[in-house]
């Protein structure tokens, strides 16, 4: 067993076993007592931590990931039921909570990695899923060859049922009993080869599907306790603010609240490991109450360090910073001597602004505290990140706190950051009793860890024959290396600027360097983080450089491309690049949108591409001007993520990447005035409607054997730059500033 | 809080006066004595615990809330419980009948719609909406939907309001057929 922890599974086979001895059943209260009910069952039918078996033959699986609509609670099972040859049909999956614990070799997490982060939960699942599927199969073999008195090797299984030679089929249900006093074998167990698969590669629907569209999915968000009062807070709308005065007359008077008290913020510029903001919270009988209960609070505010703070004086530090030397994040060559030798040098600037990441389902927390223990439900993409939290302000172990996970009403990073969990703990402390957090859309948009605002600064030294001989990425952005505990271990670009990513590796000579704007503005990851914000820069200037130098956008990519070869990638991703596989799905994207083809009526087409975290995507956009609104034709998305495993899901996350990056990409922009964040709704905020969204995301995934990539992120990088190149194309207008149509129009 | 709600068994006549407000929800009559202008949003979650319609936004631009008020949608997040004394209510919780799905639940499973899920009860009670008013709805009738999907399902909603459509054809043509051979 590769990650799994060998002791842990064996544990739960010798507890079943012993409890087979003495005939008693401690095992079950023994087995897991964080295991829900559903998939607790009894000892001697659970086979791992993942898998049980009931009596009618379904099996039931465990799902680890947090659920945020990137698929997990389906894809994550299928590893597991393709190696147990389970049959997929019948298959139940229950959510896992989280599985933290203290065991002989100190921490360790009985189900593996749980969070959702990078794209990296199929890449995990793929080393370690698939091995408890197969000891789980290895087991139920082992049973029947005891059973029948044959040689393990003899024996087949198809669709949850041991074959015998003869044909005789045995359902893993009579096998479960015998199966889990029998010792997992010590050596790894070979997997399947892939010709082997049935469920792998085959398009499975969402596991819980009938469960969301009935309504009797369970968000964090729907979770209740009895006893628990709700929350909510104002928080100090300047960053790094505090609260000045509070008169809580008449809020105190609306009925059913029940408290009124201030909660401080983190101190200013120290690392942010617990809430966000000052503010004062109101705890209330029900939300209702406790929203009219804050509306009638009467707070002034001090605004603390940042009160000068806006989006123009940024953008005047940025353009003064590009002045300076900055930090080198990669040099290649000369490119000092490049810039003398040239024929011609083009110079471009581009600017992406900070965003929110406004899930769905906003910020929100459970919790409930006493004086041993803490149970904690609610939605999360860094299940261990919320027990710290909750462990560092309560002072309990982390064993004793229960983390219930539900599925999530989206997460795109904002999840992965704590504050909300630990304001709530906060609160519940305060209030001592159970505390039901909530937040509303404007505490969303106005308190989050935005992805950072930057100003790309490219250039490109051309020789007389107009090949590129060298190129500068210049960044000054708000580091995503901000009030973080482990600064100093970080690259200085972090979230901002990747050293490897393209055209690294493929020009001779080379200059990326960073420079670190101050900023009061929280900073966090945002959906494929630095990829999304730097992606929109150096695939537009190279669609620029193709116009300059009369070149074709697709071949001049293909050319720096070169021949397919891996090159080194530090990054997260990595650690190679294939130039070759960039190119493929390039290639493959230019086809789809018959790039060659001259459009008239106003028409253009934009290509760009980008490697992301492990996986390859090529976006094109045929479009034109409606007014002052974009019609957006057709959209094309060409993927190579290595293996899939669901077709349906990866499906799902490219188009649902290609449309986040649009509405991204025309509409969002936040915002700062006088150290305040300015929007505050879905009106100043305005998440792409159906009616501004293409009809069809044409998604082409390229068929690939090797080891699947996650899905997550890729399917947005490449929007943007593909939707200025297309925008440009139609309209001969550069857009370099985002979000695109603001700045489209204020050009027209 | 909550004890003042319990269900009762048959609906009087409506109430105008201020008191207790009377309302049917998904077929049962609930007695609200709490806030009046609490919205039916907190109603129904924090009282009743049904939490299918959800919060997104609270001022009506999401539709994550969206129920159905005497069969029309609406957005619960902006109606005043003092709105609706005496009205019927249906929320996503209510539109199956017993196991069976209503044809827009099951092509929203068949084209396997939901990402994140949050949104699909406001996008499903929005299309069921839809539907009733627009029986052979438009590429363009279908872009009025404007309920908000941060994941970006809107291509296979589109599909699926097609689905749902044809699933309806379908069992309206079973249905005629069935009157017919009974005849
Ligand atoms: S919550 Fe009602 S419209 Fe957004
Ligand atoms: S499915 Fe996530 S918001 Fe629509």
């Amino acid at each position: 067993m590769t990650n799994l922890n060998r002791r842990q599974f064996i544990s739960v086979m010798l507890t079943a076993s012993g409890a087979l001895l003495v005939g008693l059943r401690p095992a079950v209260a023994a087995f897991q007592p964080k295991v829900p009910i559903d998939l607790l069952g009894e000892a001697l039918t659970s086979l791992g931590a993942f898998v049980r078996i009931e009596r009618n033959n379904r099996i039931v699986i465990g799902a680890r990931g947090c659920e945020i609509g990137q698929g997990v609670i389906t894809s994550l099972p299928m590893l597991i039921a393709e190696e147990l040859d389970a049959d997929w049909n019948r298959v139940r999956v229950e959510q896992l909570p989280y599985g933290y614990e203290i065991g002989p070799d100190g921490e360790t997490n009985r189900y593996g990695p749980q969070g959702a982060g990078g794209s990296t939960s199929i890449t995990d699942g793929w080393k370690d899923l698939r091995q408890a599927g197969a000891v789980a199969r290895w087991l139920l073999v082992e049973a029947a060859a005891q059973h029948w008195q044959l040689p393990h090797d003899r024996l087949a299984t198809e669709a949850s049922h041991v074959v015998h030679p003869d044909g005789t089929r045995m359902p893993y249900a009579e096998l479960a009993e015998r199966a889990a006093g029998i010792l997992p074998p010590p050596e790894p167990v070979a997997l399947k080869k892939p010709e082997q698969y049935r469920v792998i590669g085959k398009p499975a629907k969402t596991v819980d599907a009938r469960a969301i569209v009935t309504g009797r999915a369970s968000f964090g968000i729907d979770a209740y306790m009895g006893g628990a009062l709700t929350a909510v807070m104002l928080r100090c709308p300047h960053m790094d603010g505090s609260v000045d005065t509070i008169d809580d007359t008449q809020a105190r008077k609306i009925p059913g609240v029940r408290d009124v008290f201030v909660i401080d913020g983190p101190v200013p510029g120290s690392a942010f490991d617990t809430n966000l903001a000052a503010g004062v919270a109101v705890v209330a009988d029900d939300t209702w109450a406790a929203l009219k209960g804050r509306s009638a609070l009467k707070v002034t505010w001090k605004p603390g360090p940042w009160a000068q703070e806006s989006s123009a004086a940024l953008e005047a530090k940025a353009a003064e910073a590009l002045k300076g030397d900055g930090v080198s994040v990669r040099s290649d060559g000369d490119m000092a001597a490049a810039r003398k030798a040239a024929k011609r040098t083009l110079e471009a600037r581009y600017q992406v602004p900070f965003l929110a990441h406004a899930t769905m389902e906003p910020p929100h927390a459970l919790i409930k505290i006493e004086p041993d223990r803490a149970l904690f439900i609610g939605s999360l993409q860094s299940p261990g990140g919320a027990s710290t939290v909750i462990a560092n302000l309560t002072g309990l172990s982390r064993d004793k706190i229960e983390i219930r996970m539900t599925r999530a009403g989206g997460g795109f990073g904002r999840r992965l950051e704590n504050d909300y969990v630990a304001e709530a703990v906060m609160i519940a402390k305060k209030a001592g009793k159970p505390i039901k957090l909530m937040w509303t859309r404007d505490d969303d948009l106005r308190h989050d860890f935005y992805r950072p605002y930057g100003l790309h600064q490219l250039s490109a030294t051309l020789d007389r024959k107009n090949q590129l001989t060298g190129f500068a990425h210049l960044c000054a952005a708000t580091s995503m290396n901000y009030r973080i505990a482990r600064k100093k271990e970080r690259p200085p670009g972090q979230g901002c600027l990747e050293a490897d990513d393209f055209p690294a590796g493929l020009v001779p000579n080379l200059d990326k360097r960073f420079f670190s704007l101050e900023s009061g503005m929280p900073r966090g990851p945002w959906r494929a983080p630095l990829h999304t914000f730097h992606a929109f820069a150096v695939q537009s200037f190279i669609d620029e450089i193709a116009y300059e130098t009369k070149q074709d956008a697709v071949e001049l990519r293909l050319k720096l491309l070169g021949e397919a070869r891996e090159l080194d990638y530090q990054g997260h991703g990595g650690p190679k690049f294939d130039t070759g596989r960039l190119a493929a799905v390039l290639t493959r994207c230019a086809e789809a949108i018959e790039w060659k083809r001259r459009r008239s009526d106003g028409r253009g087409v934009g290509i760009a591409c980008h490697f992301t975290f492990g996986g390859y995507a090529a976006h094109a956009f045929e479009v034109s001007m409606d007014g002052r609104d974009l019609r957006i034709h057709r959209a094309i998305c060409v993927a190579d993520i290595g293996r899939v495993v669901n077709p349906l899901g990866v499906d799902a996350m490219m188009a649902g990447g290609t449309i986040d990056g649009i509405s991204t990409a025309l509409n969002l922009a936040i915002t700062v005035k006088d150290g305040q964040v300015q929007q505050s709704s879905f009106g100043d905020y305005a998440i792409g409607r159906m009616a501004q969204m293409p009809h069809e995301i044409e998604v082409i995934v390229l068929p690939s054997e090797r080891e699947p990539s996650g899905a997550g992120e890729m399917g947005i990088p490449s929007v943007a730059p593909a939707l200025a190149n297309a925008i440009y194309a139609a309209t001969t207008v550069r857009v370099r500033r985002l979000p695109l149509l603001a700045e489209l129009n204020r050009r027209l | 809080m909550p004890q003042a709600n319990a269900k009762i068994d048959k609906a009087p006549a409506a109430a105008v006066v201020p008191g207790p407000i009377e309302l049917t929800i998904n077929g049962e009559t609930f007695r609200h004595t709490g806030a009046p202008d609490m919205p039916l949003l907190w109603y129904l979650r924090d009282v009743l615990r049904l939490t299918g319609s959800k919060y997104g936004c609270g001022v009506g631009q999401c539709g994550a809330c969206t129920v159905h008020v005497d069969g029309k949608a609406q957005r619960s997040c902006l109606l005043p419980m003092s709105a609706l004394s005496g009205q019927t209510i249906t929320t996503i919780e209510g539109i199956a009948s017993g196991d069976d799905l209503h044809a827009v639940q099951q092509a929203w499973i068949d084209e396997d719609v939901p990402q994140c899920g949050y949104c699909q009860a406001g996008q499903i009670m929005a299309t069921v909406d839809l539907l009733k008013r627009k029986a052979q709805p438009s590429d363009a009738d279908i872009s009025q939907l404007t309920n908000l999907c941060r994941c970006g399902t809107y291509p296979r909603i589109r599909k699926a309001v097609k689905r749902a459509l044809q699933l309806m054809a379908e069992a309206k043509a079973a249905e005629e057929k069935a009157a017919e051979a009974k005849s």
